[in-house]
C-alpha cells in the first residue's frame, strides 16, 4: 500500500471538504440539469442558493460545475448586455 | 433578430425551414462563447467548432428540454459544456495520471516530510503527528481509486472530468467515487476523535 506525500495546503482543502461532506450530495448529472435554471435566477438577483441549495452545495465542492456555472453566467451577461445595448 | 417562446424556438429547430431559428441560435452562441472565453486563448475558429458542436447536441437533446428555463439559457448552458470539454481536453492531453501522481506517493517506509514554516517546535511535531495520522486514514480506509481520484483532483488540480478518462468513468461516478471517499474520511475522524474544525484551525496557523 501507498501512502500519499501530501502538502498542508492540500490538507487544509481536503479537511474543509471532509467538514462540508453531506449524507446526500447531488452529483455533476443533476447539477448540470438544473444549472440553468440556477443561472437564471441568480443573474435575476433572486436568491438561488435560498431556492436550489443543493446546486450551491455542489457548485462549492466541484470545481468542474462551478468553472461551467461561471462561464454560463459570463455568457448570459454578454447576451443580455448586447440586447440592452439594441 | 426577433425573441422566441421556448415553444417557437422548439417548434421552430424542428421544422422544414429550420434554418432561420438555427442561424439564429448560432449567432446567440457564437457572441455568448466569444464573450466569456475571451481570456481563455481560443480561436475564432475554435468558436466555430464549439459553436457547431453545441448545435448539433442542442438538436439532438431536444426532446430533454424541460421548459424550466428559457431555451437560450439551456442551449448556452450546452454551448458551455462542449466548449469546457475540449479546452479540458487539451490542457491536460499530454498528462498521465501516473505522471501527475508519481510525486504525490511514497513507500509505506517512507517518512512523510512536511516543511513546515512554523517558528514554534512544539505546534510543528503536533502538526506532523496530526499529518500522520491523516496520511494513514487516508491509506487504510480510502480504495486506490478513491486514493488516486483524490490526490489527482485536490493535489495535482487535474479536473474531473480528465480524471475520470483516465480511470474509465465518468465525471458523475468519479463525483461519487469522492463523495463515498469524503464519507468515509469523515467517518473514520469521529472516530478517532478528530475535529475537522480543530484540524482546520491548526493547519491555518502559520
Amino acid at each position: 500500500m501507498k501512502r500519499a506525500i501530501l502538502k498542508p495546503g492540500t490538507i487544509r482543502k481536503m479537511l474543509q471538504m471532509i467538514a462540508a461532506t453531506r449524507p446526500v450530495e447531488i452529483g455533476c448529472d443533476e447539477c448540470f440539469e438544473q444549472l440553468d435554471r440556477f443561472a437564471e435566477l441568480e443573474l435575476a438577483g433572486k436568491n438561488a442558493t435560498e431556492a436550489m441549495p443543493l446546486v450551491q452545495e455542489h457548485l462549492e465542492r466541484c470545481s468542474d460545475c462551478r468553472e461551467e456555472f461561471e462561464l454560463l453566467l459570463s455568457m448570459m451577461k454578454a447576451v443580455t448586455d448586447n440586447d440592452s445595448c439594441g | 433578430m426577433r425573441e422566441r417562446t421556448n415553444l417557437e424556438w422548439c417548434v421552430g429547430l424542428t421544422s422544414a425551414q429550420a434554418d432561420a431559428a438555427i442561424a439564429d441560435l448560432r449567432l446567440i452562441l457564437l457572441r455568448g462563447l466569444r464573450y466569456a472565453l475571451a481570456n481563455h486563448g481560443v480561436t475564432e475558429p475554435d468558436l466555430e467548432d464549439f459553436v457547431q458542436d453545441a448545435l448539433l447536441k442542442v438538436l439532438c437533446e431536444l426532446a430533454s428540454f424541460r421548459g424550466e428555463a428559457r431555451f437560450t439559457t439551456w442551449a448556452q448552458k450546452v454551448a458551455v459544456r462542449v466548449a469546457l470539454t475540449e479546452l479540458r481536453r487539451r490542457r491536460w492531453r499530454d498528462i498521465s495520471l501516473q505522471d501527475l501522481l508519481a510525486g504525490h506517493e511514497e513507500s509505506d517506509f517512507t517518512p512523510a516530510l512536511l516543511t513546515d514554516q512554523s517558528p514554534d517546535p512544539g505546534r510543528v511535531a503536533v502538526r506532523g503527528m496530526m499529518m500522520d495520522t491523516i496520511q494513514r486514514i487516508i491509506a487504510e480506509d480510502l480504495t486506490d481509486r478513491q486514493r488516486q481520484a483524490m490526490l489527482a483532483v485536490m493535489q495535482g488540480g487535474m479536473p474531473l472530468q480528465e480524471v475520470a478518462v483516465r480511470m474509465g468513468s465518468n465525471r458523475n461516478a468519479l463525483y461519487k467515487l469522492l463523495h463515498d471517499a469524503r464519507k468515509r474520511l469523515q467517518k473514520r475522524m469521529l472516530y478517532e476523535g478528530m475535529s475537522s474544525d480543530d484540524l482546520l484551525s491548526m493547519f491555518n496557523e502559520s
